[in-house]
């Protein structure tokens, strides 16, 4: 494998991990809080639905992306209604959500454009365009670094980077606030925060809204900018690949990323039988390269990576002892 | 009015929940600067009433004055800001944060963590000069032993200036030594001019620390005395409404056979920690045999041993025959055949199942027995429980509902229906752990009484607790551990709390180290 496949394989990996480090993301803040949540999965899959359907009606892809982030938070809002509020339990709250929002996407956009369930294709301001970043062009004669900046840094849509971004930016939260400390706490024990007189119903309301929005972001990402439109099941179990992510990360942010481009990694090396074929010297069968991030999830689900600690109060409603 | 020289005044406080009054016109005045105890029984509604306080509840009705001034206190916030500060029974405190975290968790200046983290450390590097309250500010509370963590939620309690300190069944948790200290600790907050409620059932405890006491009794105040004019005797009898026997009525033992005998009995741990390190003893019948020793020393490997609960190595002999120590016949079936009973230390997780009812805890271990079957397939439960209420009458279980799930029993009531199943077995060899833990005060002296008349009746008892009140009052001979090991036999009529409290931590009473 030459160096120009290498940093295809790379740039491949960065788009695919996108989605998968919104949505882990989103599941941290969740999860840390407290509150599991299976439904990563179905808020996505509805995120991509709302925005390439309202991207293609008015022509924005930012409108589309507002619908996205908005159509997720509604999912989002039942589920901290359902697990937080009523203190029901949240494994079957997520479950559910993703069962609605498998069958009401496929409904609505069907209602909509009666394509077969998918949207029109998006095109032109419908859709993010990749942005090249400062000097990418100037830089490419650079040996090594030039291709790698020019190749696999620059040259994606803007989502990727608000993506990458958002990895320091929840470390920060999550260890240098007040909120980070609290949503921690509340994570862990509960009955601390309630005892130091802060609201656990408010913190984990704004944990799950926050999941929300990332969702919104990574559905909206996944239909308006890897892909032209809304297309049936589109996320292709994506959230829960990126639950898998969280716990081979072990709830942390920064690990949260090399996860998912590990699993980036594996899902762009299933678009390129050929350079695997080159690699390993063996004929592998396509379909044995697409279900490998399926795999590497059941493998981290079954708790083949070593001792994962979930946060201690994780799935138990809090109620109030006397 | 309200009188000023008050810190806390209550007038009238009722509570209650559903048909439950936990709190019925309650009326209580605690002086400023003064450690003041509230002592009941379980369910007196001792806790209610400091919730309330603490603002986790609302009152139904009645006032609260803090210092002289009405105040409202619909949530925590308002009390912490009302100067109130609480450290519960079970601690408040997230396991995997630092101490600084926890201390600074909801009082917090700004946004950011960094200036409360490090205002904070010099807040709680004076308070532990002052008050003899060092802690790590950077330790992981896992990591801390349980007195530290207690140290760190009344360290939470002051640095959000809490004037007021409100503690809940503080020793529970604590060994003799770390339960020393904490008194030292309120005592020193107490001469600064805080005012510190305590919350026990320990008489010992109200005699020794507090200035006033007061006494609560099936949710009404009792009354209030000050503890210079007041006895134990005097203050059990407020709390039960009767006459109590503190001290536990026994005849000189008659001892006779050897009924077991353990020998080099050793055990390890998941770990591979040999946590019983060669436990050699005999107990005879019609003899108690106590355990004295701080927790952890492996008394409870010792009694899951014997119970067929761990695995072990060496050698026991149960009236003449070898008992296995692993592998078959290593099990609490096989041992029950043999005559032993067990009384587990930590009845919710090894004595009972809290969301059956009681009859079918009662069958628990003997639900094989032949009166409890119908025929060969069915179980006879009308036998089962009608067999219960005749155990709950005879222990005296409140209420005497067979068909009330074990949870729904105060703590006491549980343990007599552990006991009662054990008991009523007519073991040869009763093993009993921790009899009256989290038990109130008029089911102590009953459950005491009920294995002095085993006693009497012939049987071999081994009676582990961590309360050396319980084993010097209750044992004919005393042998105390420590570090898996068996320091020494003594005699409770010619031993005194001073040596047992030196065995307790490894000098062999002598004056030597072991």
């Amino acid at each position: 494998m030459d160096y120009a496949t290498l940093l295809q394989l790379l740039d491949t990996t960065l788009r695919l991990a996108t989605p998968l480090l919104f949505a882990c993301l989103a599941g941290l803040y969740s999860e840390r809080a407290g509150i599991f949540d299976i439904g990563l999965e179905g808020k996505m899959l509805m995120a991509a639905m709302a925005s390439a359907s309202v991207a293609f009606l008015t022509g924005s892809v930012w409108v589309g992306m507002f619908a996205g982030m908005a159509a997720s938070l509604v999912l989002a809002g039942i589920h901290g209604v359902a697990s937080i509020t009523f203190r029901g339990n949240q494994l079957i709250s997520g479950v559910a959500l993703n069962f609605v929002a498998s069958g009401i996407t496929v409904l609505i956009a069907q209602r909509l454009f009666g394509q077969g369930g998918r949207t029109p294709p998006l095109a032109g301001d419908a859709r993010f365009e990749a942005i090249t970043l400062p000097l990418a062009e100037e830089l490419r004669g650079v040996p090594v670094l030039g291709p790698l900046y020019a190749e696999v840094i620059s040259g994606h849509p803007l989502l990727v980077y608000v993506a990458l971004l958002m990895v320091p930016l929840t470390w920060w939260v999550l260890y240098r606030t007040r909120f980070g400390l609290r949503l921690r706490a509340v994570g862990e024990n509960p009955a601390a925060v309630d005892t130091a007189g802060i609201s656990v119903v408010g913190l984990r309301f704004a944990a799950v809204a926050i999941t929300g929005i990332l969702c919104g972001l990574a559905g909206a990402y996944m239909a308006t900018a890897l892909q032209a439109g809304f297309g049936r099941e589109m996320t292709a179990g994506r959230g829960y690949i990126a639950l898998a992510a969280l716990i081979f990360a072990k709830w942390r942010p920064v690990a949260a990323l090399w996860a998912c481009l590990l699993f980036g990694f594996f899902q762009a090396l299933a678009l390129r039988p050929d350079v695997v074929e080159a690699v390993v010297q063996v004929k592998v069968p396509v379909p044995f390269l697409d279900a490998l991030p399926y795999v590497l999830t059941v493998l981290v689900l079954a708790g083949f990576v070593g001792k994962a600690i979930p946060p201690r109060a994780g799935g138990e409603p809090y109620v109030k002892e006397r | 009015m309200a009188d000023p020289r008050y810190a806390i005044e209550l007038k009238g406080i009722s509570k209650s929940f559903g048909p439950v009054q936990a709190n019925r016109d309650i009326h209580i005045a605690v002086p400023r600067g003064t450690i003041h105890g509230i002592i009941g029984e379980n369910g007196a509604g001792k806790s209610t009433l400091m919730s309330i306080l603490y603002g986790f509840y609302r009152a139904d009705s009645g006032e609260i004055f803090i210092n002289g001034k009405p105040t409202a206190i619909p949530d925590s916030q308002s009390a912490i800001r009302a100067g109130i500060g609480m450290v519960f029974q079970h601690f408040k405190l997230v396991q995997n944060f630092t101490v600084l975290e926890n201390v600074v968790l909801g009082a917090e200046e700004g946004a950011l963590l960094a200036g409360s983290l490090s205002r904070a450390r010099r807040v709680l590097g004076e308070l532990s000069r002052e008050y003899e309250l060092d802690v790590d500010p950077d330790a992981v509370i896992e990591d801390l032993s349980v007195g530290h963590q207690q140290r760190v939620e009344i360290l939470k309690a002051l640095y959000r200036q809490a004037d007021i300190l409100i503690l809940d069944e503080p020793t529970g948790v604590l060994t003799p030594a770390e339960a020393d200290h904490l008194f030292r600790i309120l005592k020193g907050l107490r001469d600064q001019g805080k005012t510190i409620i305590l919350i026990t059932h320990k008489l010992r405890e109200i005699m020794e620390t507090t200035d006033n006491v007061s006494v609560m009794r099936r949710g009404t105040m009792v009354g209030t005395v000050r503890t210079a004019e007041t006895s134990p005797e005097e203050l059990a009898e407020l709390m039960v409404g009767r006459k109590v026997l503190l001290e536990v009525e026994k005849a000189p033992a008659l001892p006779g056979k050897v009924v077991l005998k353990i020998e080099d009995l050793r055990v390890r741990d998941e770990h591979g920690v040999e946590r019983l390190k060669g436990i050699n003893l005999e107990i005879r019948a019609g003899e108690i045999l106590g355990i004295a020793g701080v927790a952890g020393n492996g008394q409870s490997e010792l009694l899951e041993a014997l119970g067929g609960i761990a695995r072990a190595t060496g050698r026991i002999t149960m009236n003449g025959v070898e008992l296995p120590l692993s592998g078959k016949g290593a099990d609490g079936r096989a041992r029950r055949a043999a005559g032993i009973a067990h009384v587990p230390e930590d009845r919710q997780a090894l004595g009972l199942i809290m969301d059956f009812t009681a009859w079918e805890n009662v069958a628990f271990g003997y639900h094989d027995a032949p009166e409890y079957q119908k025929n060969a397939l069915f179980m006879d439960n009308d036998a089962l429980r009608a067999d219960t209420e005749r155990k709950m009458a005879t222990f005296d279980v409140r209420p005497p509902i067979p068909t009330l799930a074990a949870k729904n029993f105060s703590g006491g009531n549980q343990q007599k229906i552990v006991v009662a199943r054990e008991i009523e077995r007519n073991p040869d060899l009763l093993l009993v752990g921790q009899p009256t833990r989290g038990v109130d005060i008029g089911a102590i002296e009953f459950i005491h009484k009920q294995i002095v008349a085993l006693r009497d009746q012939g049987k071999a008892i081994l009676l582990v607790s961590v309360e050396l009140d319980e084993i010097r009052s209750l044992s004919d001979r005393i042998a105390v551990m420590f570090d898996g090991q068996i320091m020494g036999l003594r005699d409770p009529e010619t031993t005194d709390e001073r040596e047992l409290g030196l065995m307790m931590a490894g000098m062999t009473g002598k004056g030597e180290a072991a």
